[in-house]
């Protein structure tokens, strides 16, 4: 191939690049290893962490230990699906682009919206591309947020909006949930978690009732399995939904890839932010599907585009495609009845210990709550540990006492019932 | 349909597109599978006594998803991955993509349950195992580019552009002025001048001068103490190494901005030359091209961006900060001049433990030889293609990838660069990428990457030479090209007019 070139080396491919920059010594790194060797690097490596099929798994806050069906991955891991390039070239991308299409067919019967898209890259930046879609009037700038929204989403905003100009406002919660946006002209959205950063069921069509009156999108951060049995954004009046998709078949892989969710009213889906599958026909009249409305993207509007998305989490969302497929409209009903009926026999179960008690006792959860514990709730969780469980996520709530527990469908009653124990003796 | 010929030195004939329609004529949606009653999901019998959730929070009637058994399930997206090309079919030389070969032991090491079933939050001493595997990468990727410090949260090479704007914009503002501008080239990646955007900034253009490299004179007038910073890739846009990126990065520096590389073109200069040799301020990494993680059909990727010293104060949180007393790693929060988080949790790790097995199992003189193989090999082809599909800027030699142009044969032919990457796939391959970047007229694109043998360089050759022989004679075979495919060209303009976004 040099030959054919006119060249002597393969050094001679590089000359172009001057001398002052080329690295006259090799990298620091070690040598290459063969196959074996890597695989006892990375096994060694994996062996001293402890997985959640190790440790009994209470802890949510965001990523669930949900079951993942093995029919999930023996096909989203195929490689036609996991080794391709986003379908710029339909014809040789149907699978990847039907399987989206009914990807966000799926989420618009999930959440009673309209349209979504093929993924962003997780919840956090999900809200943070929900809230650039939702200041898209001239004059309406603040984003208003409840304090019930997951602090990690609220640090993402944040982020974000030093970019995109704007500096998320808090609204406080009362007894852990609803409050009072301040409402004003200048105000493009408010944000409400249902449930909430702690579990909690929001009220949140009197809230996002306030927002509309005020001129004001309502945005709803949701979970997408409670929408088996919890009524779905469209309905409680969101203009904007975004979730966490990693709990549809995603595993926790700590913290990604998951999957970012989307989905809002038609009259947006002009400023829709990612890459949006549509139905066509071909030449000859056959059903097909290609990605479109792709001047609102990147590489045709450039610094006009909704978003800089390019990659987004397509295979994450091809997994949730077919999580969906398999648990089909009773499944969903099934998983989110299993985790609530759980999640509040755990709540009875470990405030009959002396000195446990919700957090916000009046007010109604769905699979997450919050416990209030006589000791600091990292302790707790640590001794809970050597016990081995994984007990909950302790709060960054001032008084250090707050442990969110999480349950899902996994968790057996003989696990709850040995957890309580568990922390009866580490708090005895 | 002309059948296709075999090239000299007995490359083997390809008779149709690498992906044919699969299943039954007019097989739908999986709803159209949906009947009711079936279902494929079993659970254990609810073992608590059952709870009705308050009725103004309950859903009235469940979400209408298709009913289908899992044997349904398994058909028809079985059929739907066939109707599909990875790179695991074939070759897939897409220009910018760095479409190249993705090792199986990165897969098998992400699915260990001692990365894939971890929670993101659960205590440091549990997860040690992880989070040095992170450190180590996070060492490697500050070699490779010659950084200090890198954070590897951002999910893809976007999000790493933004990451490294607002590390800009701190940089800036805590100097007492953000600045209002950003510099790109004319031949960038949409995503920069949209990150920029993001980012609270105006995007500024530097053009390219007649050989394809940034207009080191234009910029030095451009650049003034308005402009932040300047983003750029090299090798180039164009696949052309910018030789002059010492004064480029001096011009930007001299004006009290920063320079940014964007590393999507990182696979041409492992081990030879480093970013932050040259002057790069900020560099971000797409582990889903240089590093061989899969692409999944669009993404995940991951972006991980590396910084010099003094910006290290403004990577977001948390970094995994090593403890050389004990040895134990652990998630450093307490950053106060942070930017803050750019993801929910610590970014895509699945994707960065198989970034971590590509680097490591290569090592530093495998890295350097596949930037030389990959540059070989875009070479290679280049000289192949060279008489029906110039060089777009034919003064410097290519690195990566190299862009050629149909603009003669469209003149001469009509058919475009765009039917001839519709008849490369009835002649069974991927085609290259089509007009990008933006400032060259029908734009071919090509990367082949270094895990092509030369064997397959010389069938796509063949493809691609036999289709600019076939416009001169049969110009209608491209136009209507592809036939082989399981639909042909679809109609792009009734999708958007009419839109059918759902079932």
């Amino acid at each position: 191939m040099l030959d054919a070139l006119g060249l002597d080396s393969l050094d001679d491919l590089f000359s172009q690049i001057p001398p002052t920059v080329r690295l006259d010594r090799p990298l620091e790194l070690p040598e290459g290893v063969s196959e074996p060797e890597i695989w006892a690097d990375l096994t060694a490596l994996a062996r001293r962490n402890r997985h959640v099929d190790e440790l009994i798994c209470f802890a949510g806050a965001g990523a669930y230990d949900h079951y993942v069906p093995a029919v999930v991955w023996a096909l989203a891991g195929r490689s036609e699906f996991v080794t391709s390039y986003t379908p710029y070239q339909p014809e040789l991308s149907q699978g990847v682009l039907q399987t989206l299409f009914e990807y966000q067919s799926m989420i618009c019967e999930l959440t009673g919206l309209d349209v979504s898209n093929a993924s962003l890259y997780d919840g956090s930046t999900a809200l943070a591309e929900a809230v650039n879609l939702a200041r898209g009037t001239p004059g309406r700038d603040r984003v208003l947020v409840s304090a019930g929204v997951d602090p990690r989403h609220l640090e993402t905003l944040r982020t974000y909006g030093a970019g995109a100009g704007y500096e998320p406002e808090i609204f406080p919660l009362e007894e852990g949930r609803g409050g009072h946006p301040e409402l004003g002209p200048d105000v493009a959205c408010v944000i409400v978690q249902h449930p909430n950063r702690y579990g909690v069921l929001e009220p949140v069509r009197d809230l996002f009732g306030a927002a509309h009156d005020g001129g004001a999108a309502a945005i709803q951060v949701f979970d997408p399995l409670s929408l088996g049995v919890l009524a779905p954004p469209g309905e409680l009046g969101a203009d904007i939904a975004v979730a966490e998709g990693q709990s549809l078949g995603n595993h926790l892989s700590f913290g990604g890839p998951y999957l970012g969710v989307i989905a809002t009213r038609m009259d947006l889906v002009r400023r829709l932010p990612g890459r949006i599958v549509g139905r066509t026909v071909d030449v000859e009249g056959r059903t097909g599907y290609v990605l479109t409305l792709q001047a609102r993207e990147q590489h045709i509007r450039r610094e006009k585009a909704t978003s800089n998305i390019c990659t987004n989490q397509t295979l994450m969302a091809i997994a949730a495609a077919i999580y969906l497929g398999w648990l089909g409209p009773q499944g969903l009903v099934d998983v989110g009845r299993a985790c609530h009926a759980k999640a509040a026999y755990a709540a009875e179960r470990l405030t009959e210990i002396p000195g446990v008690s919700l957090r916000f006792p009046d007010a109604p959860f769905f699979k997450e709550f919050a416990l209030r514990l006589p000791r600091p709730a990292a302790e707790v969780r640590d001794a809970l540990l050597e016990r081995g469980f994984l007990a909950g996520v302790p709060l960054p709530e001032p008084e250090g006492d707050t442990l969110l527990v999480a349950v899902t469908e996994r968790r057996t009653r003989g696990e709850i019932d040995a957890l309580a124990e568990a922390m009866g003796e580490v708090l005895a | 349909m002309t059948e296709p010929r075999a090239p000299e030195g007995g490359v083997p004939e390809h008779v149709g597109a690498p992906v044919r329609r699969q299943g039954p004529p007019g097989a739908g949606t999986l709803m159209d599978l949906s009947r009711p009653g079936r279902r494929a999901s079993s659970l254990p019998p609810l073992d608590v006594p059952d709870r009705e959730v308050p009725a103004e929070h309950a859903r009235r009637r469940p979400p209408a998803l298709p009913e289908v058994a899992e044997r349904d399930l398994v058909k028809h997206y079985t059929r739907l991955a066939q109707m599909n090309y990875g790179v695991d079919t074939g070759f897939y030389p897409l220009g910018s993509c760095t479409m190249k070969y993705n090792p199986k032991i990165s897969e098998a090491a992400a699915a260990l349950p001692g990365f894939s079933r971890l929670h993101p939050l659960q205590p440091e001493e549990t997860v040690q195992g992880v989070l040095e595997l992170l450190w180590r990468l996070e060492r490697a990727l500050c070699e490779i580019t010659g950084m200090a410090r890198a954070t590897l949260q951002p999910p893809a090479g976007a999000c790493g552009e933004l990451t490294g704007l607002l590390i800009m914009r701190r940089h800036h503002t805590e100097r007492g002025n953000p600045r209002r501008r950003v510099a790109i080239p004319d031949s960038a990646h949409g995503t920069n001048p949209a990150s920029v955007r993001m980012a609270g900034y105006e995007a500024l253009h530097v053009p390219s001068d007649a050989r394809g490299l940034v207009d080191a004179s234009a910029l030095e007038k451009l650049i003034d103490e308005d402009v932040a910073g300047l983003m750029l890739t090299n090798p180039n846009t164009l696949g052309l190494f910018e030789e002059e990126i010492e004064r480029i990065t001096r011009i930007v520096h001299d004006a009290g901005g920063l320079v940014y590389y964007d590393g999507a073109n990182l696979n041409a200069i492992l081990g030879r030359c480093r970013p932050g040799d040259m002057g790069f301020d900020i560099v971000h990494i797409n582990t889903h091209k240089t590093f061989a993680t899969p692409h999944g059909g669009g993404g995940p990727g991951a972006g991980p961006v590396a910084v010099t010293e003094a910006l290290e104060p403004y990577l977001p949180v948390p970094l995994v900060a090593r403890d050389e007393a004990t040895g134990t790693f652990r998630l450093e929060m307490d950053r106060p001049r942070s930017i803050g988080r750019m993801h929910g949790f610590h970014g895509n790790i699945g994707v960065l433990v198989r970034a971590y097995a590509y680097v490591f199992l290569h090592g530093r003189d495998g890295l350097r030889e596949v930037s030389e193989r990959a540059v070989l090999n875009a070479r290679y082809l280049a000289h192949l293609l060279r008489e029906a599909f110039p060089p777009a800027f034919p003064d410097g030699p290519p690195m990566h990838e190299f862009v050629a142009t149909a603009a003669p044969l469209k003149q001469r032919t009509g058919v475009r660069a765009l039917d001839i990457a519709k008849r490369v796939i009835d002649l069974g391959f991927h085609p290259s990428t089509v007009y990008f970047p933006l400032i060259v007229e029908e734009a071919l694109m090509v990367e082949p990457t270094e895990t092509e043998t030369k064997e397959s360089l010389d069938a796509f050759a063949a493809a691609m030479l036999q289709a600019a022989r076939e416009a001169e004679t049969d110009p209608d075979l491209l136009h209507e090209a592809p036939v082989t495919t399981p639909v042909r060209r679809l109609d792009e303009a009734r999708a958007a007019r009419h839109l059918e976004l759902r079932w």
